[in-house]
This record gives structure tokens, sequence and C-alpha cells, in this order.
């Protein structure tokens, strides 16, 4: 345990600044180019699904976006804030603010649940009976507080995912940043994720952007809504759709859509129809 | 196996010791200011000091023996048996404690840092505590920096020890010779300059292990496989360094002390 205490304040958040904002930037690793001048923004309370083909550089994006990478070129706002401008230490305080679900969950594995989920609790020297209350809480959210003495070895796969996005909650952060929250489960725990995700939007308003391998997964996420009385996820009536649920499209390290729904399902262009089909 | 252009070659070298001196210097930064992880550095020290204890001490031991056993033999040719008990201590003092003790602890240690920091690579628990707002050179690194130049220290005085113990036992109990003669000529023997040479090398040896072990760990990539290259050059090159600084310390010593 580290031996000092931070208190990070939250940022005070413009209503009228979008909460993420890429201005034409690029990325290349040793194989080359991944991203080219990649621009748009993720307003308050939306939720900004990454679609595309495999390797594109949706995680990139995902870790740019948290400064866990620094783009080649362009400028990436986080909270109104360039992230070039930030220190080290401005930065660890920034993310204070930021939840992540890995591809993996990549949880602690020399940690039970209940110390990955209340990991960045502890770090705050939060008083422990306040971290257990806490911790409890976020597991009975994700419907998994009968593990909370289990380690990451001993649950599934779609477990270890719900914990990972308990341990991103925890924090009630102001943005969310989901790397395909249902990559490698099967299709009923996709569903059980999904649910999760819905009932975190509409419960909590959280800003957030979300990578999905699987066009199902975001075509339920834009025409689900949480219902609190029933707890559980309803179909939006008469065919509607989430107006702040909105889709990013890339390919070959450029967008190429970034829009609705609705301007997804009714594009034209011959590949995204091929690729959304 | 394709062989690299000599440029490409050199390019990686750089800036493989550009990232090694950059971490480095970033884990003894950490070290200055808060927050420290004190309670992680004191369970890495359990783990490294008391975890490598049976294997320094039967490695001390054992060399102590078989040196008296070799060194027995050849004095007895001039004459100079009685001086078994001198060469065994300054042999152990001065150069196979520090060296053997930093080469066992490297195989145990390194390895063991690189493959645990190289796991959580490979599985973005790094990237996760990056996220969470942990630096995980401060939380990772420093305290096993720390853990290692400070267990080092005492582990090798513990093979020190160890060592001229079964010089002695295998002195008496073999070779015939008097205890008494045997300790009292390996006391005699060491002056300030050789216990000081002893115990500098593994503060130079902890730092090597512990800084290589951390760096190949936290640049693991290639999955498991990965990990396993990174365990077996962590390994290597904290090996070749130990041997490398123990030559330029022995013979900065050697200028200052004169022997």
């Amino acid at each position: 345990m580290a031996t000092t205490a931070t208190a990070p304040l939250r940022p005070a958040l413009d209503p009228n600044t979008p909460v993420v904002e890429f201005s034409r930037v690029s990325i290349a690793f040793d194989r080359g180019p991944v991203l080219r001048d990649v621009s748009f923004t993720v307003c308050h309370g939306e939720m900004r699904i990454l679609l595309g083909p495999a390797g594109v550089g949706k995680s990139v994006i995902m870790k740019l976006a948290n400064g866990l990478l620094t783009p080649d070129s362009g400028e990436i706002r986080v909270f109104g804030r360039p992230l070039s401008s930030l220190s080290p230490r401005e930065m660890y305080e920034l993310r204070a603010h930021i939840g992540m679900v890995f591809q993996e969950s990549a949880l602690f594995d020399s940690l039970n649940v209940e110390d990955n989920v209340a990991y960045r609790l502890i770090e705050e020297h939060v008083p422990e009976p306040e971290v257990h209350e806490r911790v409890v809480e976020a597991l009975r959210f994700v419907e998994l507080e009968q593990a909370i003495a289990k380690f990451p070895s001993e649950l599934s796969g779609g477990m270890r995912r719900r914990v990972s996005i308990a341990r991103a909650i925890i924090s009630r952060p102001d943005l969310i940043l989901y790397d395909s929250p249902t990559g490698g489960l099967d299709p009923i725990t996709s569903t059980t994720i999904i649910e999760l995700i819905v009932k975190q939007r509409d419960v909590s308003q959280t800003t957030s952007l979300l990578i999905t391998h699987r066009i199902q997964d975001a075509f339920t996420l834009a025409t689900h809504r949480f219902n609190s009385a029933n707890n559980e996820m309803q179909l939006i009536p008469n065919g509607g759709i989430d107006p702040g649920t909105k889709f990013l499209v890339l390919n070959d390290g450029r967008i190429v859509f970034d829009g609705t729904t609705q301007e997804l399902t009714r594009t034209t262009d011959p590949w995204l129809e091929a690729f959304i089909s | 196996m394709r062989f690299p252009s000599p440029e490409a070659y050199a390019k990686r070298i750089v800036a493989s010791v550009q990232e090694y001196s950059l971490l480095t210097w970033h884990a003894i930064a950490a070290l200055f200011s808060p927050p420290r992880y004190v309670a992680d550095t004191f369970t890495q020290m359990d783990y490294i000091g008391f975890g490598s204890l049976p294997i320094v001490i039967l490695t001390g031991f054992f060399t102590g023996c078989v040196l008296t056993l070799q060194s027995a033999t050849s004095l007895q040719q001039f004459g100079a048996v009685n001086m078994t008990g001198r060469l065994v201590a300054l042999s152990m003092v001065k150069e196979l404690g520090p060296v053997l003790t930093g080469l066992m602890v490297s195989g145990r240690n390194a390895s063991g840092m690189a493959s645990e920091l190289g796991s959580m690579k490979v599985t973005e628990q790094i990237d996760a505590m990056r996220a969470l707002g942990t630096d995980p050179v401060r939380k990772l690194v420093s305290p096993r920096v720390v853990a290692t130049v400070v267990m080092l220290f005492f582990l090798t005085i513990i093979s020190d020890a160890c060592g001229i113990a079964g010089g002695g036992l295998v002195a008496v109990g073999l070779l015939g010779l008097k205890g008494s003669s045997f300790f009292h000529t390996a006391f005699r023997s060491l002056i300030f300059g050789d216990v000081f040479e002893g115990l500098t090398k593994p503060l130079f040896s902890g730092f090597i292990i512990a800084t290589i072990g951390c760096f190949c760990g936290l640049r693991t990539t290639g999955g498991t496989q990965g990990v396993g290259r990174s365990t077996t050059q962590a390994v290597v090159v904290s090996s070749v360094l130990i041997i490398l600084f123990d030559f330029l310390v022995t013979k900065m010593m050697i200028g200052i002390f004169g022997r």
C-alpha cells in the first residue's frame, strides 16, 4: 500500500465541451501506420460504439484516449485537457475519472476479487469499511457478490469480465472505455455483459466508448434500454433507437463512418453495407 | 533464422540501453517522492532474502568445502597447509561469496521478476495498473530494486560465513588440520579493505539483478513464448553483468586498497 494519500478532484465538466476529442491523430508501429488523421468527438452522456475489421486500430484508439499510448501526430483532449500537456502525475489524476474494461479483463492474478475491484480505492487510501461497502455495491451491480473472496483463476471468462466492469465503475468514473467486453464469450454470456453495459449507461448516464466485433451486440446497445423497475434490459418500443448511442467505423486506419444508428443502417456505401450485414 | 542488419542490430542495442537507463532512473527517482510502496518492499525482501536463504547457505557452504579440499592439496606441496584458512577466507570474502551468491540469486530472482512482470505485461495487467492510476515502475520495480540490494548484502555475509564454516569443517574433519589454526589464520588474514570490497560487490549485483529482471519483464511481447525469452534473457544478461562488474569493482578496490 502507498504511504501517502491523494484525493483527485472531479474535473469541472463544461456540458458543451466534448468528453473525448481526437483531432487528426496518427500513429504508426513497426509494422506500419495504424491510424491516419483520425478525428472524432464523444459528447457528454454519449455511448460511442467503435466498429471495424480486426487489427484496424480500435484498441489503439482506446489506449490513446486513456493516455496509455502517445500519438505520433495530432491532439487528443479528454475532459477538455490536451493529454500531451499533462505531466505523468496529472495523467494519473485524470485517469481517476476514467474507467477501463480490457479485452481479456486484465484482472490481477495475485489478488482476489475484492482486492481487484477495490484496487483504485486502496491506492487512494479510502477507509477500509467504505472500501468494502463500495466493493459489495459494485459486485451487486454486476451480480457477482458471492464471488467476492474468489481469485481470478477460479472464475469463468464471463465472470472475470463482470469483475472487470465492477473494477471500472467502482470509482464512479465520468468516462468508461470498454475494449471488446464480449470478446471470446458465448452468446448468452455476451448478452449478460451487454445488459450490464446498458444498465450502466442508462442508470448512471456515463459517457462511454465501446469496441465490439459483434454487430449484433452493437445494435442491441442501440435498440435496448434498461428498465429499473423490472431490473432488466428491454427493447425500446416502436422500433425506437437510443438517441445517445452513435457509431464510429474504422477501416484501413481511417474513419469511414461517424454518425447515428439510423444513418448507419441507411448507408449506401457498399463496404459499410457489406460490413454491417 | 534471419540475421538482422548491423545497422538494425546496433540501433536495437542503443535503444535497449536507452530504455534501461530511463527505467533505472525512474525507479531510483521514485524512491525520493511519494507514494512509496513500503509494504511491497518488505514483501519482496521476504521473498528475495528469506526465500533465497537455502540456496545461498548451500552454495556458500559447499564452495568453502571444495575450496579447502583443493587448496590444501596444493599448499601441502609447499609445506604451507597452515595457510588454508587464509586462502579460504580471502577467496570467500573478496570473490567467491559475492559472485556466487549474486549468480545464484540472479538465477532465482531475476528470472522470477522477469517472468512475473512479463506475464503481467502480456495479459495487460501493467496497462490495467496504469489505467487504475498506479505507476507500475513505482509499484513493481522500485520495491524490487531496494529489496534485492539490501537483501543481497546480508545474503553475501551469510554465504561468506557458511563458506568459511564449511571450509573449517573439511579442514578439521577430512584433512586433519587444527580448527583453531584454521579459523585464527582466516580471521587474521582479513583486513578492512577485503571486507569492504566483498560487501561493495553485492550492492552492484543486487542492483543489476533487480533492474535487468524488471527491464526484461516489462518489455516482454509475444505471449507465453515471449515470457520464456524474457526470463532466459534476464538471467543471462544479469549473470554476465555481475561478472563484468565484479572485474571492474575488483580493479577499483585494488587501486584503492592495494590488494
